[in-house]
């Protein structure tokens, strides 16, 4: 009888999902939220010092293209004499406002060609059924495992016929960029396959062409896929060396940024430029930086649709 | 063992099971590769064989309009009224034959020597002779055109013989018409699809296949053509660069791949658990600014990797901000040699890659996390399991088998990983010769033999190094990745 009576030393926890009811303990309930405050605390503490470590060389770098006392590396973060010292020189006596343009140039013209190429082929390999598609797919896996640079020389031939070297680099790097879009169409690919097909189906039996079909249903829906693939397309020419560097070989005015920042820094007289690259990259880092932010949710979706889809 | 008993077996059961039947299997699954292998080539044979049939048939029962087709393309189609075929045939046909009579067939019949007269100078006047270079080139791009050729005159008979058949049943032809309205329609992959595949072609297989065949010449700084052709030498190139003689570039190439394996492991594995953990970190219950911490690290994505490699690789240089903070208070005496010893830059650059990598592993591993069904942690956390036997039981298979095929591609993209290595350490410190750097992948390798030694034919050699090694990690892997066939496991 006595027993019935106590009060039960138990917490009940409903389990919905499963459907039970089971028994906790109260004190270690209390336990488990003090040990998850002390797990929380530890995780913020991570992160913080995780936050810094990842932007510590960013605002370095935004500190050091402010320096104007001297040109080369020093042993001290802040500034001694603050100044635009470093964006003026960029602007007035450098050839920096040439790279930008040509790479701004490069990378708007690359986003719109790559853009509806990459659509069309991943929309065609995802939608039709054709001769050769399989072929076409098992090519392009082939060719993707071979080193791109193995290439280079043989391409660079092809462009100097066609007088795209040197001063001609700007449209030669951007035939080169363009020309091979056709390989990268997994990701969109992937997103298409999830547009139900029924759709493309049901519009076909009102009459629609396939062109139609591609224009006016798909598009609108794969408006996420075609933010993302542009932004892809617009940000690669940015980083690009390897082939900037080779096609435009010796023609300064022919650089895009990553060429023209990576010889200040890389040349014998880098003590001099340290700072102006510093200021370089901070005018290339801001605008690319701000578009990727603002697209944020694009980029995710892409690159998370993009593995999961292999 | 029936599915029913299989599917009673605990899960280390199970993978047991997969593994002994998978090893069991293996000589079945490697005769039978070998097997299909052979058919590949019977089918070749016999496919061929139909083929020749069927264009002598074509012959013998079509009629006049047929038989002119076969020696002037698309004569049939014209003489049936399909115009626009007719037409497209004949064009091809005609640019065809005078692109081999005023340029190919030149360049095709001193393919096998790739020349043999040098251009030299007589006094002031330049006696142009052959180019190697030139005759490669054209020569590859004369067989593709001969070979578009084959199959163009093949397509032009097969026509006829359809045009034939279709007249016969009283049907109607397709005109110009019908085949230009197909383009947008029926025929839409063909538009969509041309562009592409012609640039894809150019730009991509032109000069992957003039690379292969470079590989087997001895084109290099001593044969630039035209003053110096070169020539084909076979296995000549493959057998220096396996042999310890000479320039011993076995040691080399040795060491090159030993460490492009082991930073390839290491950039995708260390990257991939560490940025699953930050992952797991950001998107704990209870952790509040979760939109904050994640929009720190894409930060770093959206900066040019040259603006940030570059920087944090004048960062640890020996007179750079760590370095001489270090010094300043006192830790160290003299500058710590990041880049300039080859361990030290091995590990740095491993270490500053998983601060490249972490952001991006962070996105892909939060996506897939917030897949993961809830139900599957409510109950583990009624059940009383602690966060590693979470982790171990949930977030880590079921993440394994959601990015298998993530993982193999990240691999093989960090086999492939130029940009890291080479604005951090160009491969430097440079200590195994023939230009080789203690942090020099296969691929950076080939960049500095291109471009400072203009050894071509090495470089060549390596890169169908680099893709023999793609491609044989991932059939190794698609053969025998257990998660891919057994999909049913991990429910």
């Amino acid at each position: 009888m006595k027993k019935e009576n106590q009060i039960p030393e138990v917490d009940i926890v409903v389990d919905h999902e499963a459907g039970v009811i089971r028994e906790v303990k109260p004190e270690k309930l209390r336990s488990k939220k003090g040990h998850e405050r002390r797990v929380n605390t530890s995780i913020y503490v991570l992160l913080t010092v995780m936050s810094i470590i990842w932007l510590a060389p960013f605002v370095f770098l935004v500190l050091q293209s402010f320096r104007c006392e001297s040109g080369g590396q020093v042993n001290y973060l802040l500034p001694k004499q603050w100044g635009l010292d470093n964006y003026v020189f960029l602007f007035t006596e450098s050839n920096f406002p040439r790279w930008f343009m040509n790479t701004l140039t490069i990378g708007l013209v690359v986003a719109v060609v790559q853009t509806v190429i990459q659509l069309s082929v991943s929309y065609t390999l995802s939608r039709m059924r054709f001769r050769g598609r399989k072929l076409f797919m098992k090519a392009v896996l082939v060719l993707g495992m071979f080193p791109g640079f193995l290439t280079m020389i043989c391409l660079y031939f092809l462009l100097k016929q066609l007088g795209m070297t040197q001063a001609g680099a700007i449209p030669g790097l951007i035939l080169i960029y363009v020309a091979s879009s056709g390989m990268g169409y997994h990701i969109s690919k992937g997103f298409f396959d999830t547009i139900p097909k029924s759709l493309d189906e049901s519009a076909r039996i009102d009459g629609a062409t396939r062109f139609q079909v591609f224009l006016k249903i798909i598009m609108p829906l794969a408006k996420p896929i075609v933010i993302y693939t542009i932004l892809m397309a617009f940000m690669a020419p940015w980083g690009d060396y390897v082939f900037a560097s080779y096609v435009a070989f010796g023609k300064a005015s022919s650089y895009n940024v990553a060429v023209g920042l990576y010889q200040w820094v890389n040349t014998n007289d880098f003590q001099g430029y340290f700072t102006r690259f510093c200021a370089g990259g901070v005018i290339v880092a801001i605008p690319i930086t701000a578009l990727l932010l603002a697209l944020q949710k694009y980029y995710v979706e892409g690159v998370t649709g993009g593995t999961v889809k292999g | 063992m029936t599915d029913l008993e299989y599917f009673k077996l605990s899960k280390p059961a199970k993978m047991w099971h997969n593994l002994l039947t998978s090893l069991r299997n293996l000589p079945k699954s490697v005769l039978g590769k070998i097997k299909s292998f052979f058919m590949f080539f019977v089918h070749l044979f016999v496919g061929f064989f139909n083929e020749i049939k069927d264009i002598v048939l074509t012959y013998k029962n079509g009629d006049w309009k047929t038989r002119v087709s076969f020696t002037v393309m698309g004569f049939g189609s014209c003489a049936r009224g399909q115009w626009l075929r007719g037409l497209l045939f004949f064009a091809f046909q005609t640019v065809f034959n005078l692109y081999i009579i005023f340029f190919g067939g030149a360049y095709l019949a001193k393919f096998n020597t790739l020349g043999t007269v040098a251009t030299t100078r007589k006094g002031r006047v330049t006696v142009y002779g052959d180019n190697s270079f030139l005759i490669l080139l054209y020569g590859i791009l004369t067989i593709f055109f001969v070979l578009a050729f084959i199959y163009t005159w093949r397509m032009n008979v097969k026509q006829n013989k359809l045009a034939e058949e279709v007249l016969k049943a009283g049907k109607k032809l397709k005109y110009a018409k019908d085949d230009i309205s197909g383009l947008l329609d029926s025929q839409f992959h063909k538009t969509l699809m041309a562009l592409p595949t012609l640039g894809i072609f150019v730009f991509t297989v032109l000069p992957i296949i003039f690379m292969i065949l470079v590989a087997f010449t001895n084109y290099d700084a001593n044969h630039q053509s035209p003053t110096n052709l070169f020539t084909w030498v076979g296995l000549q190139n493959f057998r220096d660069l396996f042999s310890t003689a000479n320039a011993n570039y076995a040691n080399s190439f040795g060491q090159v791949l030993l460490w492009t394996l082991i930073w390839a492991f290491f950039a995708t594995f260390l990257n991939y658990f560490l940025g699953m953990l930050v992952a797991i970190m950001i998107n704990k219950k209870g952790i509040k600014l979760k939109k904050m911490w994640r929009t720190i690290l894409v930060m770093t994505i959206a900066i040019p990797q040259f603006v940030s490699l570059l920087y944090v690789s004048k960062m640890f240089a020996a007179d750079g901000l760590v370095n001489s903070y270090l010094m300043r208070w006192g830790w160290i005496e003299r500058p710590l040699p990041f880049w300039t010893d080859p361990a030290w830059a091995q590990i740095t650059v491993i270490i500053i890659n998983i601060w490249i990598g972490i952001p991006y592993l962070m996105l892909i591993a939060t996506g897939i996390l917030m897949n993961i069904p809830a139900d599957l942690y409510e109950s583990a956390r009624i059940d009383g399991a602690n966060a590693v036997q979470t982790y171990g039981k949930i977030t880590l298979p079921y993440m394994l088998f959601v990015t298998g095929p993530y993982l193999l591609t990240s691999f093989i993209g960090n086999i492939n990983n130029f940009n890291v290595i080479f604005l951090l350490t160009q491969g430097k410190p440079d200590v195994l010769g023939n230009k080789a750097g203690a942090t020099d992948l296969l691929i950076t390798w080939l960049y500095s033999l291109t471009v400072e030694d203009t050894n071509y034919k090495m470089a060549a050699c390596i890169g169908i190094i680099v893709f023999v090694v793609c491609a044989a990690i991932s059939l190794v892997v698609y053969n025998f990745m257990p998660s891919v066939k057994n999909e049913e496991d991990f429910q």
